[in-house]
């Protein structure tokens, strides 16, 4: 059985770059397609970059939600879409703190981080390139992973008041 | 089906007839001009065709070009190049600027976006995945960079939000947007993206302007354009990136040391307009800015890994709250050393300044040093400014750069760009144009980046801008006709970073190219004759010119003449530009492309490269 594993996110160090979102993009879908991308990088004001991907809550809010059971946690703690049963409602969207699934722009199907079965994509290419803006690691009990699910540009709003100061209270709306 | 890397359709917007209509251009022409720079000069010639020389650049009837290339998004470091006819050359600029929008517009299924005409309100463009639509822009016309690009990126996700809320978060757009300098038409004023970023050179900040447009924002939820062998792109992908990652100096300076080690170490530096090019400030020392003001040390554009931005800002002080990238090297020397200025708060400040107004931070602050040597050697007064200008106060060259943007006092002819404010500068005080245009640093109206060429030690010499068809553009140098045919007029044709590309061997890059496209293409093709294409026919709009100016070749070919003046101090001390390799190396030059020796393409040229209907107008220059 997997040990489950988490994706670390320090919103300081990440670049921007978004090569998280092409490789993947490259490993679900086969071509670079940020938006279709399970980790998306938001940037409401240049230089202020949050990766948003899934939080893996402990309740787990959207699989509960599901009405027709699309949605399953696996071994390593991802949620797991079943494609074929999702009927596009959109309520694992709004259940979820942070708002992370998105529905594909391509087929309209839920779409979470599924963690590579073990071995995130996005995570290689951040830690290849010295970011470390993503990282596993085998957290202990005491995490609450779900303060991490929160709206991004909220995040990002606390992110440009330690860079920029008082003038970070200016440049999100 | 379009090749590889293509979206396969442009967007052709009439502005005064509110008109959006979407065009494809051919096989053919795409695998002979690739995209961005090349594809804007060829789709420039087409429209207009010999009447060049009678249009005004800043006229309804004057085209301007927001156009990716192939490669765009998908090789790293993602660009939009910005092109038309040059309201500062006359020729054409393929300018470019790091942004997301250029890989949005791709994702929502377009390649470029060619305005016509005047709107009769302020507008911004809005691409989606739904199409394209002309927005009220009213509420943004005359605000800065950063209020614009505040708002923009608020209401557009909130209005996309709006007309799909179940899809998940909306993530703000890509834009590109004017400033207060564009509004006004200074002439070279440029179009910014993500509050720091230019697309610079060429001055299409005011034919953004002259349209009404404030800005081109693009959100698309679609994948990248689908390429002719994606397996290799993919595999090529990574080891581009394996390169990158391999620059640590540029990952961890960026070029934010230069602003002390080209002076020092070079003596290539602008000071006081050219006076100098040698300093040894050790105030302006990299880990100044560095240690009190930089915020964030790896920032990066889409799909890069050399991430050479970091992020400054003013946290205490009389510029509390100026936010701003290194500044470049380019800003430190043009809104620092250029001014007299060594002070790493006072150089953000301005830099930032430079980029709220929307003045392009090497052109304009050109024009504003030149303004005040004019007034060091006693040509303009103190009422042609309002004050007494002082090198090195960073006041005054606050003052100076508004009044350029508001178009008040000096400031009014300071904005026609330096070359042209030479000669009214002249006019207005009854003096021959050559006792103003000796201090003009320039080539073919252009300012010249902050490389000089007197020392001979920095990567710019002899003809790097003598030959150059984007003037004194220091992207974009000219060496010998062939080796330089594969580097800016690749990468802006292509549509990536100069900065993602050099470290990369170009047989990589090449290999990914053809990977995209499926072109034939290669190294020696592209050096042969794409780039000698492109080239020839940017040539040989630049020296059709007009309407108010023409290039006289040779005479014009050249370097400004305070490059011919000694370095007055420093190591190199004596040393000059050496004019006999200037003549000896810009023959050659012509030679090798296959120009007359006034720089003029010869027939057979012109019917080599496929250019044949170049040969009217070309005949009546040679």
């Amino acid at each position: 059985m997997a040990k489950p594993i988490w994706i670390s996110r320090d919103y300081e160090a990440c670049s921007g770059c978004r090569r998280c979102e092409l490789a993947c993009s490259i490993h679900h879908d086969g071509w670079m397609w940020p938006e279709a991308s399970r980790v998306r990088v938001f940037m409401p004001f240049p230089g202020v970059e949050v990766p948003h991907l899934c939080a893996q809550c402990r309740d787990y809010p959207c699989v509960s939600v599901c009405p027709v059971d699309a949605l399953s946690v696996d071994d390593l703690g991802a949620v797991i879409v079943d494609r074929e049963a999702c009927n596009s409602c959109s309520l694992c969207i709004k259940a979820c703190p942070g708002q992370v699934p998105i529905l594909h722009p391509g087929d309209n199907k839920a779409a979470i981080c599924d963690l590579c079965g073990g071995d995130p994509k996005c995570v290689d290419v951040c830690v290849e390139a010295g970011y470390d803006a993503l990282t596993i690691v085998n957290e202990g009990p005491s995490i609450h992973r779900k303060l991490y699910s929160r709206h991004p540009v909220e995040t990002a709003k606390d992110i440009a008041v330690k860079m920029f100061g008082e003038k970070g209270e200016e440049v999100i709306l | 089906m379009s090749p590889g890397g293509y979206a396969g359709k442009w967007l052709e917007i009439d502005l005064s007839k509110d008109r959006i209509e979407e065009v494809e251009y051919s096989d053919k022409m795409l695998r002979q001009y690739f995209g961005g720079r090349g594809l804007a000069a060829k789709v420039l010639w087409d429209k207009i065709g010999d009447k060049w020389a009678e249009l005004d650049p800043l006229a309804p009837e004057s085209p301007l070009m927001v156009y990716t290339g192939p490669m765009t998004g998908i090789y790293p470091g993602s660009r939009i190049c910005v092109s038309g006819k040059s309201p500062i050359s006359m020729g054409t600029v393929g300018s470019t600027a790091a942004t997301e929008m250029a890989n949005e517009m791709k994702s929502a299924g377009y390649d470029g976006v060619t305005f016509l005409g005047k709107s009769d309100k302020p507008v911004y463009l809005l691409i989606t995945d739904e199409g394209a639509e002309l927005v009220d822009a009213s509420h943004l016309w005359g605000l800065d960079g950063e209020t614009t690009l505040i708002k923009l990126n608020k209401e557009v996700t909130d209005e996309l939000t709006k007309r799909k809320p179940n899809v998940g978060l909306w993530r703000e757009p890509g834009s590109i947007y004017i400033g207060p300098a564009g509004e006004n038409l200074v002439r070279n004023a440029c179009v910014m993206s993500k509050v720091c970023h230019a697309a610079g050179y060429g001055g299409y900040g005011s034919l953004m302007g002259s349209k009404n447009l404030k800005a081109v924002v693009a959100k698309g939820n679609g994948p990248l354009p689908k390429v002719d062998a994606p397996e290799s792109a993919k595999l090529l992908w990574r080891q581009t990136h394996e390169y990158l990652i391999g620059l640590s100096g540029m990952r961890r300076m960026g070029t934010g040391y230069a602003g002390y080690a080209v002076g020092a170490d070079t003596s290539s530096e602008p000071i006081r307009n050219w006076q100098e090019e040698w300093h040894d400030e050790k105030s302006f020392g990299g880990p100044m800015f560095e240690t009190r003001f930089w915020v964030k040390k790896k920032w990066a554009d889409f799909n890069c890994t050399t991430n050479c931005m970091k992020v400054s800002c003013i946290k205490s002080g009389k510029w509390k709250g100026d936010i701003t990238d290194m500044p470049d090297y380019e800003l430190q020397a043009y809104c620092g050393t250029n001014f007299g200025i060594f002070d790493p708060a006072d150089n953000i400040h301005l830099s930032t300044l430079c980029d709220q107004l929307g003045h392009s931070g090497i052109n304009g602050p050109n024009s504003a040093a030149f303004g005040v040597e004019l007034h060091q050697r006693g040509i303009l007064s103190d009422e042609d400014f309002g004050f007494a200008p002082e090198w090195g106060n960073a006041d005054h060259f606050d003052k100076i750069l508004k009044m350029m943007a508001y178009r008040e006092k000096i400031g009014d002819i300071l904005a026609e760009g330096t070359y042209r404010a030479a000669f009214l500068i002249a006019e207005m005080k009854g003096l021959k144009p050559e006792e103003t245009l000796k201090y003009a640093v320039h080539v073919k109206g252009i300012e010249i980046g902050a490389h000089g060429t007197r020392s001979d030690k920095d990567y710019t010499h002899d003809i790097s801008y003598a030959a150059n068809v984007q003037g004194g553009d220091h992207t974009s140098t000219t060496q010998d006709g062939y080796n330089d045919m594969s580097g800016a007029p690749f990468t802006d044709s292509a549509v990536f970073c100069n900065f993602t590309y050099y470290g990369v061997p170009q047989s990589l890059v090449f290999d990914f190219a053809k990977a995209i496209t499926g072109f034939p293409i290669n190294l020696h093709q592209w050096r042969s004759e794409t780039g000698p294409r492109i080239i020839t026919l940017q040539r040989a709009l630049l020296m059709m010119g007009g309407p108010d100016l023409k290039w006289i070749p040779l005479k014009d070919d050249d370097n400004p003449p305070r490059f011919y003046e000694p370095l007055p101090s420093g190591p190199y001390k004596g040393k000059t530009t050496d004019r006999e390799l200037v003549d000896t190396k810009l023959q050659a030059y012509f030679d090798t492309v296959g120009w007359d020796s006034n720089g003029i393409p010869t027939k057979e040229t012109l019917k080599k490269l496929d250019l044949a209907d170049l040969e009217k107008s070309m005949a009546k220059l040679r």
